[in-house]
Parts: C-alpha cells; structure tokens; sequence
C-alpha cells in the first residue's frame, strides 16, 4: 500500500505540473507598460513554488515508499527538530523578503506612484450590469456629476446636468474604452450602485470600484488591440455578463475616432 | 498557569433519564459533540448536493435539470438555472460549507467530544451553555435554509455578503429581501453558539483538567482545540455587531455601509455617511481568523493522530507543533487586509498586510516540515486515518503554496477573484480540513460509538477521494492563471468560452468525488447499527480517552479521577516494554 | 306564392337580427386626436450596445434613446391617452399583451394593459436579458430570461406607470401602463390615437407622455367620432 500510495502521489505531482511547465492553459501576453515586471514576480515565484511543491511531494512519497509498514527499528529525523526549524525560518524568510522587496516595487509603480501629469483622463462610470466610459470633450473639463439626475433610459449613465453645467454639454459617453498606444492612461473609476471591478487580464491591472469613492486608475497600453474589459466583485445577477470593450487604437487612429465622437 | 487542578469545579450531574434528556436536550458533552457532528454531517450533504448543482450549470449552462422547477419555480424555470439562481445556490454552498461544516465538525463536533475527556474531565466547566450553544447552531442552521423557501430565494451576495449588494436590500437583486435577512439573523445566532461553545473549551481547558495534566501533558488535539477556542472568540465576537449593522442598514435605514448618492436601478437612494469598505474590514477582520478556525483542529487532529500510526511522537514534540498553532493564530488577526489589496483602501496598507501574510507561512511550513519529517524512521501503519492524515499533508502542501502567490499584492493583482483564489481556499478548506475530519472520524468512531468502522471501505473511500479532489481542484489554478474570473455563473466572455472544456471535466470530477461520499456516508450507518464491537484502544494509543470504555460511560471515566503521569505521544520509548506507554502509566517518566 | 312566404321570412329575420344587433351594441363612439408638442424637446441621443456585440452589429446606424419620440410635424409617438374619470361600460381585459426583447430593446416601448390582463414577455434575443418592473405601488420583482428561456407570464393588480428596465443592457427602459379602463389608445409614428367603442357621455381624457408628464381634457362622446388633440410644452433638457 506504501508504494501504491508513494507512486500516485509521485504521477499527481508530475501531472499537476505539466500544464504550468507547458503553458497549456496560461496568462495572455502582457500589452501594459508594467506587464512583464508583474509577469516576471509570478514567474519567480512559479519557480521557487515549484521547486517546493515537487520537492515536498517527492518527498512525502519517498517516505511512505521507505517506511509503509517498515517494522525495524524506530529511526529519528538525523540532528533532531531544530536544523530543520532553522531552515525553514531561513528559506522562507529569504524567499518572503525578496519577492516582498521586489514586489513592493511593481506593485508601488501601479498602485502609489502618481500618475504621470499628461495622461489621457478618462471617466468610468460602473452599473449594474455594465460600464461606461467619459471623455472631457473639445473643452477639456469634465462636466460634474449629479447622482439625482441619473438616467439610464435616456442615456444620461454619468448624471450630467448640460441644461446648468456648460462643461458637461461637450462630454463623450461612450461604451467602449477607446485610448491611444503607448501613451499614459489616467481611469477615475466611480460606481453608482454596487462594487464592481475593473480587471483586464492582459493589462495586468484590476483595481474594485467603490460607491463612494473615486479611484484612480492609471497604466500605459503597449499595443493595439481590443480586449475585454470583465467585472471581478460579484455585483448582482448580471456579473458574469458585466464587460465592455477595450480598444487601443493608434494615436492617429484615436484621434479620428475622438473627433468623430465629439461631431456628433 | 498551575501546575495541578486537584479536584474538578463543583457541576456534578446525575446519569439523564428519558429519551429527550438522554439524546435530545442533553447536557452531555458526548452527545453534543456527536449532535454537532451530525449537523455538520446534514449540512455537508447539502453543501455538496449545491455544488453538484453549480457545476452542472457552469459545465452546461442551458442543462435542464429535471424536478429542479418544482424546487424553485423562480430559480429555475423548465429546469434551468437562471444566473440569480446560481448566485443563490453559490451562496448558501458556502455559507453551509463554512460555518456549518468546517467550524462545525472539527471544533465543536470532535471538540466537545473529546477535550473534556482528553484532559481528564466528568464533562465541560458550563453544560447548560453547551447545550445552549449546540441548539443556538440548530435554529441558526433552520433560520438558513428556511432562505431556499422563501418567495424571492436566497440570498445571492455570496457568503462574504458584501455591502452594497447586500446592504440595500431587496432592489440590488433577487434574494437580497428577506433571503438577505434570514442569512443576517442566521450568521448572527452562529456567532452566539459559537461565543458560548469557545468560552467553555478555555474554562474547561483551563480549569478542570485532572490531576497530573499539566498543560504541556495535553494532547496536540487539545491545544489545537484551546487556540481555537481562544481565536474564535475575538473572531465571533466581531461577526455578530457586523451582522447586526448589516440588519439595521437593510431594515433601519441606517448607513453604516451604505455611501450617499447611490442610485440602483435608476432609484436614487436615502443613504448617506456609510463606507462599504467598513463592512470588509469587519467581515475579514473575523473571515481570516475563521478560515484558521477551520483549519488549526485539523493541524491538532492529524498531530495527535500520525504519531498512533508512526509509533514515534511529532518531530519537535510538543513545543514546536503548539509554537506553530499559537503562531499562526496570533498571526491570524494581522493579515486580514489580504482579501483587500484591490479593494480600493490605500495602496501602501496592502504592503503592511503582506508582510504578514507572508510571515504566517512559517509556522505553516514548520509544521508541515514536522508532520513529513515525522514519517521518516517510523513504523508506518496503514489505516483509513493513518491514510487520511498523509493525504492531509499532501494536500495541505498543495493548498498552502497557492497562498504564496495571492500573499504578493503585485501578483493578486492578476489572479484576485479568480479561479486561482477558489483552487486555494478549497485546497486547504474543503480538502484539507475535510480531511481532518475524515481522519478524526476514522480515529474515534470507534471511540464514540463503540464499534469499529469497516476498514476496506474506509481505504478505497480515501483512494477516491484522494484522486477525485486533485482532479477537481487542481485545473482551478490553470482557470486561474487564464484569467478566468470567479462567480460567474456562466461564461460568455470571448475569452472564457474556449475553457468551458476544463469545467466540463472538472464537474465530471466533482459528482465521481462527490459519489464516492456515499461510501463514508454507507460504512457510518453500516457501523452504527452492525460495526463490530470496539475495544478500549483499538489503535494502541495513549491519550486519556483511550484509558476508558468505547463508548465512555456518561461521566466519561466511570467515576474514576484519573492520575496523569505522562506526556501523550510516549511511543517506542527506548527500553520500554510495550511501543506505546498510556498517559496514565505510573511508571517512571522518560525525559525528552 | 312560397318563394314570396320565403323571401319575406328572410327579411324580417335579417331585420330581427339586425334590431338584436344593434340592441347589444349600444351606439358606440370613439375619440381620436393628435398629440404634438410646442417648444424644442431634449435631443434623443444614439446608444452605444458595444457591450453586446450581436445587438450592435443589428443597429447601424445605432438606434436613439425613447424617451420622447417626437416626428414630422411636432407629433409624439408612445403618448397613452385613457380615460381617467367618468368611465363606463369598459371591456374586461382581453387577449394576453405581448412584450419582445429583441436586439437589445424593447418592443413596444410602451405596452398598456389593463389591471390582471395577462403580460406575456419574450426574449427574442441569442443573450440574456433581466426584466426588472420598478413599480411603487404594484410588487417589484426582477427575473432573468436567458436566451432560448420560455416567456415569462405575468400580470399586475393595480393601475400603475410602472418604468422598466433591463440590468444587463442599462440602455434597455421602457413602461409597462396599468389601468383599469378598456379605453385607451396611443399614439403612433404620425402622432394619432383612437379609442374605440366609447358609450356616449362625458368623460375626463388624460394624456400621459413619459418625460412630459400628463394633460387632462374634457370630451363628450355622442355616438360619433370625438376629437381631443393634446399638445405638450417640450423643453431641451
């Protein structure tokens, strides 16, 4: 029973194993600016896991093959508890403080750093069930927003009052998030209902959207394409069909697109 | 802490007369042990017959699943699950998985079955609390599913609950009315029986242990019970206020979660003042303890059962193991922020809390260290709890190093709310801490009920199970690291559609693993009424519960005041006569 | 001498079942009129459905927001014209109303019926779609129907304006108008209504236009065709 038992946990491990190594299922290509650090983080520690994982099964099933009904005498682990304490404090310590120091860095570079000051802004409006997307227009200046004057029906998702604020009468509501290549992206992300989230597994960022608050949001776009944008805080009966577009255009192609938008 | 408690504190209580006292309102730890056990056992039933339901859905979305309509006409109409009804079920699987089952059966369940008995008690310091803690659980069990009979459902904010899907009531959603409510009333009657339950493990572990029962002679499954016990009621007594605020938000027109201009389904709303974010914050501050809530008993279980069937103690004795699980709960309390990093609260806490989410992998590590380094050496026997104690191992291994990735903010950063985080938390949950459990029912039915379970049928229940759960739970991490995210109850995005295979085969796992509980669910019954009898030590063991009849009389030792001599995993201590010295052997104490 | 027996029987029985006819169905008028507006109503703004690539692709160019629909000649379409007091002589409901969702919208935009009327409500469409009625008077309630799902039966047991909307597709709003009264019409593309079989008398007409809200007139109906023309004060905003 001990080398049955030592022999599938032996192939279980290689099986659980082979998709990562092979890729079979995996991360689409990173397209943001900060994608291939967080890439390279999770690789790293891919790394150290797998070597863990392997080792701990293996051996696991080394000693139930040796010991599976061993009926000799009692053997204890050679230098007794403590060196192996001590290893473990020290390996893991090491391994926590590296990939804490490292990850700090990406993570602060997402999350703390200040956007860069000629970012695109685009306002992001989440609902249930979708997302809407704002642009200041010809004049530059966002119209503010009135929760009372939410009307989905008849298109005014922001709240936007162009009878008494002349800022909000140029702003662009669209659907899809349009922006430029390679150029710095600054989202306010606002939530009128619900958390929602906004995640794009390509760029590598997701950040949760909360009534309330107003969170930035900013990355670079790589390259030009559309993705999906998908919901990750579970929000309501529509969650797993709360998604809008992600477009990234060349900066000349955006520009045609945003006057277009602005004629209308 | 003193050395020796001389007599027990004054609760004498007379053999109970007649079936309600015997086995309905007993006020003996034996029966609610074995009460909360078959709750827990009612609840797992449920629990899994849920998730069969979900993963059929997720598998094939316009699957028509006969007699479901006459369940729920709303939920699933002509048989089909509609996305509410998913998120419903979704919900009630969890909450039943986690409160019901994994805080149930290994704390309260085993728990209050054996810490009186391991440390040498007639019965828990407060009887009357305990009943009142196993019946409080009861109702709060009922007030639960009575969800499922409700007009608009059960509740679909999943058992996190987040505020504000589940602080508006019933216009976020449907379910959100009164299934919302009956979830709040419900967690927070949890939380009572659960207060009740911890204070008496510590007054019980503190006070009425016998003569000679050091707090270093106790059982590792006692310490694990005793740091449980201590974690909970911080934990609990967070989650009960929580649940109330969510009530009086829903209810009151309060707004403790509940920001101003909030405008659901073009209906702007009264509210103002409130932060949704103050709502995770308690629920995790009690959601990370919980989940060491549900899995310390089983570091406690597997450490008291392995050395039986290793005839060696623990690797690093008792210090290093007790270390690991007063760590890990202390720890426990400074890592809730995890489950938040892109929760919108500052960025620069999430590189507080991982720290120590990271640092908890310590202790984690030891322990696991101890528990493999334990093996080598040792006479190895094969039982069905042996077995479940090294899948626990393995298992626990699997589960934990997916945490090391979720622990990195920039790394969560892609597989937050992914498939990844649900592979974690059922490794380590549903597989490990069941397993724990499977490994305490093997262990001690015999002990409990007085005959031995089936041997064979225990052994090809862990085989099954043991493929049956990597099979189920491994291709969550390759969903995870695709980028699928989790919740959804169906998958329509461009680029879910092409993994909708991999769900297919996980589902086809699940109800084969799923099947295989039968078996378990058989052998128990088998048992109960035509087990063979069991001896007073089947397992050759030595803590004090094998010092007494299978099953105990009902003052546990038969009016005896048991004498402890020694620690409790003496086993082949060099030069003794037999490979295992009971804890009440005079004999002379070998010093380690 | 018989044919002439046979001929005359024939008229008279015509003529019988004619005064039978005629004596069930008291004279019946009707009202028609015109709904138009003065002043400039809010433009109607293009939807953008790119989250549901299937109901985009069917809309190009994309269709306009409902909320006043207004045409050549300042003329509303979708204004409910009922009678709100003196009714008489009103026909139980009948047939089921039949509400579609099909590419990503709402047809009709309005659907009236009347108090327990049946409301049959279809989704047409290859995704899923929530109903979700945000009534104040009548039950909320808040389904789903995924696509390929059978229709959803309903009814509502009071008078009502009840707003609904789809969750998925925000865009998607429209009403459901409850009444009590079988006399009801609204107006069409060029902005007319009818409301038929109207016992003579005098009753209380109300016009209701969404965003516009409600007018009220006096009419008489004496056996003919009556005439109530509403005009509605339109505002940009």
């Amino acid at each position: 029973m001990g080398k049955f038992f030592a022999v599938l946990l032996i192939i279980i491990t290689l099986i659980s194993v082979y998709p990562i190594v092979t890729h079979m299922w995996w991360m689409p290509a990173a397209v943001s600016a900060h994608g291939p650090e967080v890439d390279h983080q999770l690789d790293e520690t891919m790394v150290a896991s797998g070597i863990l994982f392997v080792t701990s099964q293996f051996v696991l099933a080394g000693f139930i093959w040796a010991f599976g009904n061993y009926k000799g005498k009692i053997k204890h682990w050679p230098g007794g508890h403590k060196p192996v304490v001590a290893f473990a404090i020290i390996l893991v310590g090491l391994e926590i403080l590296s990939l804490s120091f490292v990850g700090s860095k990406v993570w602060a570079s997402m999350y703390i750093a200040k956007p860069d000051p000629r970012a695109l802004h685009v306002d992001v409006q989440a609902e249930q069930f979708a997302f809407f997307f704002r642009y200041a227009g010809p004049d530059g200046v966002f119209g503010g927003i009135h929760p009372d004057k939410i009307n989905d029906g008849n298109g005014n998702y922001f709240g936007l009052d162009p009878e008494n604020d002349v800022a909000a009468r140029d702003d662009i509501v669209v659907g899809s998030l349009t922006i430029p290549v390679d150029t710095p992206i600054l989202l306010t992300l606002h939530s009128k209902d619900m958390i929602h989230n906004f995640y794009v597994p390509e760029l590598r960022i997701q950040q949760d959207i909360v009534p309330g608050i107003d969170i930035p949001l900013h990355f670079t776009a790589t390259k030009t394409g559309k993705w999906e944008i998908v919901c990750t805080q579970l929000c309501g009966l529509g969650h797993y069909s709360m998604k809008a577009y992600l477009e990234v255009k060349s900066q000349s192609e955006f520009d045609d697109w945003l006057k277009q938008q602005s004629g209308d | 802490m003193h050395d020796m408690s001389a007599q027990p504190a004054v609760h004498h209580h007379s053999p109970p007369q007649g079936f309600i006292k015997k086995y309905v309102f007993s006020l003996d730890h034996k029966v609610i042990g074995l009460q909360y056990y078959g709750l827990a056992l009612a609840a797992v039933f449920i629990g899994m017959v849920l998730s069969w339901l979900m993963r059929l859905h997720l598998g094939w979305a316009s699957l028509s699943i006969p007699g479901l309509q006459l369940f729920s006409p709303n939920g699933a109409p002509g048989g089909v699950i509609t996305p509410e009804y998913y998120l419903s079920l979704m919900t009630m699987h969890g909450t039943i998985m986690v409160f019901f089952v994994l805080t149930n059966a290994p704390f309260a369940g085993f728990g209050n079955y054996f810490l009186p008995i391991q440390v040498g008690a007639e019965d828990m310091a407060f009887p009357r609390f305990n009943m009142m803690s196993f019946w409080t659980t009861f109702v709060a069990f009922l007030v639960l599913i009575a969800a499922f009979f409700v007009h608009d459902g059960p509740p679909i904010a999943g058992w996190t609950a987040y505020a504000t899907l589940s602080s508006v009531g019933g216009i976020s959603g449907p379910g959100e009315a009164m299934g919302q409510n009956l979830w709040a009333v419900s967690i927070a009657l949890f939380c009572i029986g659960q207060l009740l339950g911890s204070l008496n493990f510590i007054a019980t572990t503190l006070d009425l242990r016998t003569k000679g029962m050091t707090l270093a002679r106790m059982p590792l499954s006692t310490w694990a019970w005793f740091i449980t016990a201590c974690i909970g009621l911080l934990a609990f007594a967070d989650l009960l206020p929580a649940c109330i605020l969510l009530i009086l938000d829903r209810t009151a027109g309060t707004s403790f979660f509940n920001p101003a201009g909030m405008v659901v389904s073009d209906t702007l709303l009264p509210h103002s003042g409130g932060s949704p974010l103050l709502w995770q914050h308690l629920f995790w501050f009690f959601g990370h303890p919980e989940v060491y809530i549900a899995i310390v008993p089983g570091f406690g279980i597997i450490s008291h059962i392995l050395p039986a069937f290793t005839r060696k103690p623990l690797l690093g004795g008792m210090r290093v193991m007790i270390g690991c699980m007063i760590a890990i709960g202390f720890l426990s309390y400074m890592v809730w922020g995890h489950h938040m990093f892109v929760s919108g609260m500052n960025p620069f806490s999430a590189i507080l809390f991982s720290v120590p989410t990271l640092i908890i992998t310590i202790p984690a590590t030891v322990a696991t260290l101890m528990w493999l380094g334990s093996i080598y050496g040792a006479n190895l026997r094969f039982t069905s709890a042996s077995l479940f104690c090294l899948g626990f191992i393995s298992v626990f291994i699997s589960g934990g190093i997916s945490g090391f990735f979720l622990a990195q903010p920039a790394i969560d950063t892609y597989l937050h709310a992914t498939y990844f985080v649900v592979a974690h938390f059922h490794f380590v949950m549903a597989v490990a801490a069941i397993f724990g459990i499977f490994a305490g029912t093997y262990f001690w039915m015999p002990k409990m009920i007085g005959r031995m379970m089936n041997e064979t049928l225990g052994k090809l229940h862990f085989w099954l199970t043991f493929i049956g759960v990597y099979c189920i739970f491994m291709p969550m991490h390759y969903l995870g690291l695709a980028g699928n995210v989790r919740r959804y109850a169906s998958f329509t995005d461009d680029y879910l559609v092409p993994l909708i295979p991999v769900h297919k085969f996980i589902t086809i796992a699940a109800l084969l693993t799923g099947a295989a509980q039968l078996i378990f669910l058989y052998n128990l019954i088998h048992t109960r009424w035509w087990g063979p009898p069991a001896p007073d030590n089947p397992w050759e063991a030595t803590s004090l519960e094998w010092s007494t009849t299978s099953p105990p009389p009902f003052d546990n030792f038969g009016g005896r005041h048991l004498v402890v001599h020694q620690p409790p995993y003496e086993y082949s201590v060099e030069g003794a006569p037999t490979d295992h010295i009971m804890q009440t052997d005079p004999g002379p104490v070998v010093a380690h | 001498m018989r044919t002439k027996f046979f001929a005359l029987l024939a008229v008279f029985a015509l003529a019988g079942s004619a005064v039978l006819v005629t004596a069930a169905r008291p004279a019946g008028g009707s009202i028609t009129g015109k709904v138009t507006f003065t002043g400039t109503p809010p433009k109607m703004k293009p939807i953008d459905m790119s989250k549901e690539p299937y109901c985009q692709k069917l809309h190009n160019p994309p269709i306009k927001t409902q909320d006043v629909e207004s045409g050549p000649g300042d003329t509303l379409e979708d204004v409910v014209v009922f009678i709100s007091a003196g009714d008489q002589g009103s026909a139980p409901a009948g047939t089921p109303v039949r509400y579609d969702q099909k590419g990503c919208q709402y047809i009709p935009h309005v659907a009236v019926m009347m108090v327990d009327q049946p409301l049959q409500i279809y989704n047409n469409d290859p995704n899923a779609h929530n109903i979700h009625p945000l009534p104040k008077v009548n039950s909320e309630w808040n389904k789903s129907q995924p696509p390929g799902a059978p229709p959803i039966d309903t009814k509502w047991d009071k008078p009502e304006f009840i707003s609904v909307k789809c969750n998925i597709h925000p865009w998607m709003h429209g009403y459901f108008v409850v009444l009590k009264t079988s006399h009801y019409g609204t107006t069409g593309a060029d902005g007319t209504y009818t409301i038929k079989d109207v016992p003579p008398g005098k009753y209380t007409l109300t016009a209701w236009q969404e965003h516009m809200g409600t007018q009220t007139q006096e009419v008489t109906v004496s056996g003919g065709a009556a005439t109530a023309n509403f005009t509605f004060k339109a505002m940009p905003y």
